[in-house]
């Protein structure tokens, strides 16, 4: 039944499945017109920057409200519900406000340094963009290098948070930036080495790549490599600043961190890359280990286009999710987490990779044979190492505290003395 | 025209950049700032690399020092008790500029010295699988040495800063 209706868009420029079919339509006008080679190559790039910039604006709009409310569900809050339908026109009223605020500026603060700071903050989030496939054949830039062209741009967002705290001039700002580039220094190794174990199982760097390994061999790469996940995705919720390690701008710590002293527009640049970094996160996670806008046979019914943001939506649940839910670490915990569990995991991940690719070559047996065993024995390894670490490497949970837990030589009064068997034995009432 | 001429206009954009990134460098008096354009540098040199079509390294060049590198710098300049604000005149301008104006003289003979051979072949199609290939075939043992040494060096670190008497350990948990 479906076969005669999708004969009626097949390749035709209307086929929205592929955007591309259009974009092809507009070149093949152009080239009729007379214009010259290098010029369609312009408009090719402009086109497709003009598509991810309106729909990286849309979603810096959008995923204020959906932040919002779902973080507000999650707590047993309402969340914004006065302007327009559930409170869909917040986010306008935002930016029209922050917009119209004076800008203040103190006045010992370097110009240039100050006023660049935020739209540098900004750029490397968009950029990221450009190498993200979308489709089967959507995708702006396809560099040979693109998951070294991710992981150098992010590296780029921190500098400016740096040059923003400061050139603020002040300490907490200046508390903020040190604190951004600590973790920094610490989360860079785990994200690098993680994501080596992704590169040595696809054999290539180039993210639409990734996507065509994972539908050939009919698995996401979170299955073979969960490790590599759960790695990924702890580390860059820190370079993120997001809440379970936002301790760069802790408000209860050091005010607003970075960009205490930033108010109307600059600070709303700030605001907003914080949300488009978190959605081209997403979007990273979405193509290396989810498959990008491949899913089994669904993409060639739905746009691969429309699979790919759903799924960079589902992982921007998960952010929201830890956001929502996790309490905030401290500095100390943070920096120990990259450093003691992160980094070693990251190291094992690629050795036992670089074995599983070894003994898939030199074997010649099939991928259909290698790569559920890959899949069971790497999910047996991230579980026996996860609940490995929780066991014997992590602090004891306990109810109630008799002492100070980090910090036994501080001299404080006594906690509340109850052992869970005294507590027990009074029929469970302190 | 633009097809011919565009890798020269980038050429040139990019060198007019580099250049005065760098001598922004020497001549702002305040050390970060002058960190920052450091960084600008390093970005200006990554567009030489991809103007030569070498994506991987222009790539690297970006991730490690305008990166890391730089955020080590500014590490560095933050941790730093005598870096003050204003960066001060030091004893030390005087042999600085013998170096640098050594360095210069060889970079100069170099550039003289080399017979510049345009080559005929076409550009790269992509490096980094290459790169790899020669890194672990025929190249092995320079590149595991090179690696000894970086470790040698971050090992040398440790034991320069680490303190005589190691601070009180922190117990976890009961």
């Amino acid at each position: 039944m479906m076969a005669p209706l999708l004969d009626l868009i097949t390749g035709y420029w209307w086929d929205l499945r592929d955007l591309s079919n259009l974009s092809r339509m507009i070149y093949g006008r152009l080239d009729d017109w007379g214009f010259p080679d290098w010029s369609i190559y312009v408009i090719s790039g402009m086109l497709g920057t003009l598509g991810i910039v309106s729909f990286i604006g849309g979603v810096a709009i959008i995923n204020i409200w959906v932040e919002r409310r779902v973080v507000g569900r999650m707590q047993s809050r309402l969340g914004p519900n006065r302007l327009g339908p559930f409170g869909l026109l917040q986010p306008v009223a935002d930016a029209i406000k922050l917009m119209q605020k004076e800008v203040l500026q103190p006045a010992s603060a370097p110009g240039l340094i100050y006023t660049v700071a935020p739209i540098a903050f900004t750029v490397p989030g968009i950029a990221v963009f450009a190498v993200i496939p979308w489709g089967r054949h959507m995708v702006l830039a396809s560099l040979d290098v693109g998951l070294l062209y991710i992981l150098g741009m992010s590296s780029l967002a921190v500098l400016s948070v740096f040059m923003a705290g400061y050139s603020s001039n002040n300490k907490y700002s200046l508390f903020g930036a040190m604190r951004v580039i600590a973790m920094l220094v610490s989360y860079e190794i785990p994200i690098v080495v993680g994501l080596l174990g992704v590169v040595l199982f696809a054999g290539t760097m180039d993210l639409q790549g990734i996507v065509l390994f994972q539908e050939d061999n009919w698995a996401f790469m979170v299955m073979l490599q969960p490790l590599a996940f759960l790695i990924y995705f702890f580390a860059i919720s820190a370079e993120l600043n997001r809440t379970p390690a936002d301790i760069a701008e802790a408000e209860s710590e050091i005010v607003g961190g970075y960009h205490t002293e930033y108010s109307g527009m600059k600070f709303g640049l700030f605001y907003a890359a914080e949300l488009i970094n978190a959605v081209s996160v997403s979007a990273i996670i979405a193509t290396l280990f989810l498959g990008g806008w491949w899913m089994y046979e669904l993409d060639e019914l739905v746009p691969g286009w429309m699979i790919f943001i759903g799924k960079v939506y589902g992982v921007y649940f998960l952010f929201v999710w830890t956001r929502g839910t996790l309490p905030r670490f401290r500095i100390d915990q943070l920096l120990a987490f990259a450093w003691k569990w992160l980094t070693p995991m990251a190291i094992i991940n690629v050795v036992v990779v670089a074995a599983e690719v070894l003994v898939w070559e030199e074997s010649g047996w099939s991928a259909g044979f290698w790569i559920p065993v890959f899949i069971a024995v790497n999910g047996a390894l991230t579980g026996a190492l996860v609940v490995g670490f929780v066991k014997f490497f992590a602090p004891k949970f306990q109810r109630f505290p008799t002492r100070p837990r980090f910090y036994p030589d501080i001299d404080v009064p006594s906690l509340p003395a109850v052992t869970g068997a005294e507590f027990m034995a009074k029929g469970g009432q302190a | 025209m633009i097809a011919e001429n565009g890798i020269v206009i980038a050429f040139w954009l990019l060198a007019a950049t580099t250049i005065g990134c760098a001598l922004m460098v020497a001549a702002v008096r305040e050390l970060v700032q002058a960190v920052l354009f450091l960084a600008l540098t390093f970005v200006g040199a990554a567009g030489m690399y991809i103007v030569l079509s070498a994506d991987f390294v222009a790539v690297v060049q970006v991730l490690i020092y305008a990166g890391a590198v730089s955020v080590l710098m500014t590490f560095a300049v933050m941790l730093t008790p005598a870096a003050d604000r204003r960066n001060s005149e030091t004893v030390f301008q005087v042999p600085a500029l013998v170096l640098a104006g050594l360095v210069l003289a060889v970079l100069v003979f170099v550039t003289l010295d080399t017979d510049w051979a345009i080559s005929d072949r076409a550009a790269f199609s992509a490096t980094a699988a290459s790169l790899g290939e020669a890194f672990l075939k025929p190249y092995v043992v320079p590149f595991e040495v090179a690696s000894v040494l970086l470790m040698v060096a971050m090992i040398g670190a440790i034991v320069l800063t680490q303190e005589d008497e190691p601070p009180p350990r922190r117990q976890e948990g009961e």
